[in-house]
């Protein structure tokens, strides 16, 4: 899958990782795919919900086998 | 411009939301709020509003802080009696949130400065935190005169008050209390008492009305005077129309500049 831009939030506890994925939401169009890099546990349980709630759609998930997941996201897809 | 990591961090919890977002929090971190009066409303309104981010407050107050003034004005530490208290409080926020910048105003408003320290900074949003009639009188007009947005509040014994003026769009203090009582007919916190926390709650309010209208979210308290009785626990939001006669923004206005109504002689020390 071809994404717009790419962001990796492994790094970072939340919420501070739901914090970057929504400013770097914020700077695309609407409509553009971000690919987003994030650690198993506490930020795969609980961004896609969060994502979800803002009207963002979660074109694909996948489970790098690495302690890292990858999700695909589609901006304002639910909107 | 682009909030810091540290800034991401520090505002998580508003930015998360998804009436503020990182945006939002910009808004804030550009947004300028007035405070006049820094005692029981004003302490914790500017606390709030610093720990929010608002990138500007000006404080204005000519008083130096009290010993009885620490049962409520949480932003002054009991080794802060005897100084003045626009500096004091600009010390307490500044070691709060380095990215707010406070302009102090040690001075009395009067009809002769509100509209230059309305002016200065060219604020957003005005919160009246004073404690005697004919300056919330001064805030209204001059606020009527400039369009600006203001949030009006009282506090006394276990009761508190407020309301939000938006230009044009309802009431204005006037248009419910036409003129001020004559002086002394209504007791001042330092005659009847007040709980100390009457402030926070009331103060905490014209917070948020500062933040709400800084962000555009929400429905303000424009239109409606809320009132809060802390000994039955109860709040009420009374509805409120413009009154087409007020006599400042009402059809025909008859006042047209602003006016120093006479300060009863202890009303004026430490409310």
């Amino acid at each position: 899958m071809k994404a717009d831009n790419i962001i990796d939030i492994t790094n970072v506890v939340c919420p501070v990782t739901f914090v970057k994925l929504k400013i770097e939401l914020e700077n695309m169009k609407t409509g553009k795919i971000l690919e987003v890099i994030l650690n198993e546990g506490e930020p795969i349980a609980n961004i896609p919900r969060s994502l979800k709630d803002e009207g963002h759609k979660i074109i694909d998930v996948t489970n790098n086998d690495n302690g890292t997941y990858t999700l695909f996201v589609k901006k304002d897809g639910l909107v | 411009m682009s909030l810091t990591d540290k800034q991401l961090e520090r505002y998580s919890r508003h930015i998360i939301l998804k009436e503020i977002g990182g945006k939002g929090q910009q808004k804030i971190l550009n947004g300028k709020v007035l405070i006049i009066g820094a005692g029981g409303l004003g302490a914790p309104a500017a606390m709030y509003l610093a720990a929010a981010g608002v990138g500007t407050i000006g404080i204005v107050d000519d008083d130096r802080v009290d010993l009885s003034n620490l049962q409520r004005q949480i932003i002054y530490q009991t080794e802060d009696v005897g100084k003045k208290k626009v500096f004091s409080a600009a010390e307490t926020i500044k070691s709060m949130n380095s990215d707010v910048k406070v302009i102090p105003y040690a001075e009395r408003v009067d009809s002769k400065n509100i509209m230059d320290i309305i002016h200065d900074q060219d604020y957003d949003f005005i919160i009246d935190g004073t404690d005697n009639f004919p300056v919330k009188f001064l805030i209204n007009d001059a606020c009527v005169f400039l369009n600006k947005p203001f949030s009006h509040a009282g506090i006394i014994r276990f009761q508190g008050q407020t309301m939000t003026y938006l230009p044009h769009q309802g009431p204005c203090y006037r248009c419910i209390f036409e003129t001020p009582p004559p002086p002394d007919v209504v007791p001042t916190c330092k005659q009847a008492g007040v709980l100390g926390v009457m402030g926070g709650v009331i103060g905490s309010i014209q917070a948020t009305e500062a933040l709400k209208y800084i962000l555009g979210v929400g429905h303000l308290l424009n239109g409606y005077l809320l009132i809060y009785d802390a000994l039955t626990m109860t709040f009420r939001k009374v509805q409120i129309n413009h009154n087409e006669h007020c006599t400042v923004c009402g059809d025909i206005p008859s006042i047209t500049t602003l006016i120093d109504y006479e300060i009863s002689g202890c009303s004026w020390k430490r409310g």
